[in-house]
């Protein structure tokens, strides 16, 4: 049975454990450090692989910020010259943030979208992630079309029954074009 | 008791889910999916493994009055390293399953193990109860989870085999409640003798 209880042991007993405890995930944490880096980083280049076009080499990340808000990119480069932007676009979905990654040409044109993290419901908004009638509306929009919802005056169609996830979904990619065409004046 | 039954007293007899109904937070919220369910159930064998035969061997030098405290700082311990594990080396289960990992500190099963079993038996008991409950739990969560998959979804295990949406309702929470109470009865009327 337990020992008897008096300060000093269970002060001991409570450093013991705690030390033990510490030093074990240390340990651990120190072992995973660069697999969990790695992880990241590989899930990242996916990312960015998934909405640019095929050939040219990724930049390393930029920062910018357009009308106050802090936006992460990378570059595609080819020969020197930009091919196309891959841009981290955050909005506020239904259930939290809602973040995509948005490979943009640089006249404006979105070449593909894609989910990095939501907290959408399941079986409504998380359907943004595989809708494909919704998402292949954003592939190879053009400059000159109004990145908006049918409800909001524009010409796309929402996820049926997730309005709030798809206006999110819109205007994350909406940001994402507005940022590369600001970032082609200041070149 | 022999030493097989401490392993498969926890399917039935003393089913976590369905018989001392404990741990329902992640059984509720986790269980979208049969994948899920069976991903979140064996998160939590591990947890519960480790955290039997830790306490089983410690039990008998900590000194009563902090042995809760001890055992959380134990359980939340080996939470980690599974969160630390699963970040690094299956960053798709630890998207999907996001904040029920470090939830497992909390999970009253663990606890309710360490306090109920680990702290007066030994190791190797200790650790086979451990994978029993944990067991019986992962084997709970796939069950819930394909049956809210089949009826919310269409598919079994992530294979599609009604085209459509499924009723929705089966994906979220109501549906989780109806799945969990339906079963909870066939399984006390049935099986539990």
């Amino acid at each position: 049975m337990a020992a008897q209880s008096t300060l000093k042991n269970m002060l001991l007993c409570l450093t013991l454990v705690c030390l033990v405890c510490a030093a074990l995930l240390g340990g651990v944490y120190a072992m995973t450090y660069k697999p969990i880096q790695k992880t990241n980083e590989n899930i990242l280049k996916a990312s960015i692989g998934a909405v640019l076009p095929d050939g040219g080499s990724i930049s390393d990340q930029k920062t910018t910020s357009l009308d106050g808000k802090a936006y992460t990119y990378y570059e595609q480069l080819s020969g020197g010259a930009v091919q196309a932007y891959a841009v981290k676009s955050a909005t506020t979905g239904f259930g939290g943030t809602l973040e995509l990654m948005v490979g943009v040409l640089p006249d404006g044109t979105v070449y593909n979208t894609k989910v990095l993290s939501h907290s959408e419901t399941p079986g409504l908004g998380a359907k943004c992630q595989t809708d494909r009638k919704f998402l292949d509306q954003f592939q190879g929009l053009g400059p000159d079309k109004s990145v908006k919802l049918r409800k909001d005056g524009g010409d796309l169609d929402a996820i049926t029954a997730s309005t709030i996830t798809s206006r999110a979904y819109t205007l994350a990619v909406s940001n994402a074009v507005e940022l590369v065409k600001s970032l082609k004046k200041e070149n | 008791m022999g030493k097989w039954s401490l392993v498969t007293k926890g399917f039935v007899k003393d089913n976590p889910t369905f018989v001392l109904v404990l741990g329902m937070c992640p059984t509720l919220a986790t269980t979208t999916s049969a994948i899920n369910g069976l991903e979140m159930g064996l998160a939590t064998l591990f947890v519960l493994v480790l955290s039997n035969i830790a306490i089983s061997a410690l039990a008998p030098l900590v000194p009563d009055k902090v042995h809760i405290p001890v055992y959380i700082v134990v359980i939340a311990t080996f939470v980690t390293v599974l969160q630390l594990l699963m970040q690094a080396y299956m960053p798709a289960a630890y998207t999907t399953l996001g904040l029920f990992i470090p939830l497992i500190v909390v999970n009253c099963i663990v606890l309710g193990r360490a306090e109920a079993f680990a702290n007066k038996n030994t190791v190797l008991d200790s650790a086979l109860d451990g994978i029993g409950v944990g067991l019986g739990f992962t084997l709970s969560l796939t069950v819930i989870g394909l049956v809210r998959e089949i009826l919310g979804s269409g598919s079994a295990f992530g294979f599609k085999f009604i085209p459509g949406d499924g009723i929705l309702a089966f994906v979220m929470a109501p549906g989780a409640f109806l799945v969990l109470g339906y079963l909870m009865v066939l399984f006390n009327k049935y099986l539990k003798k």
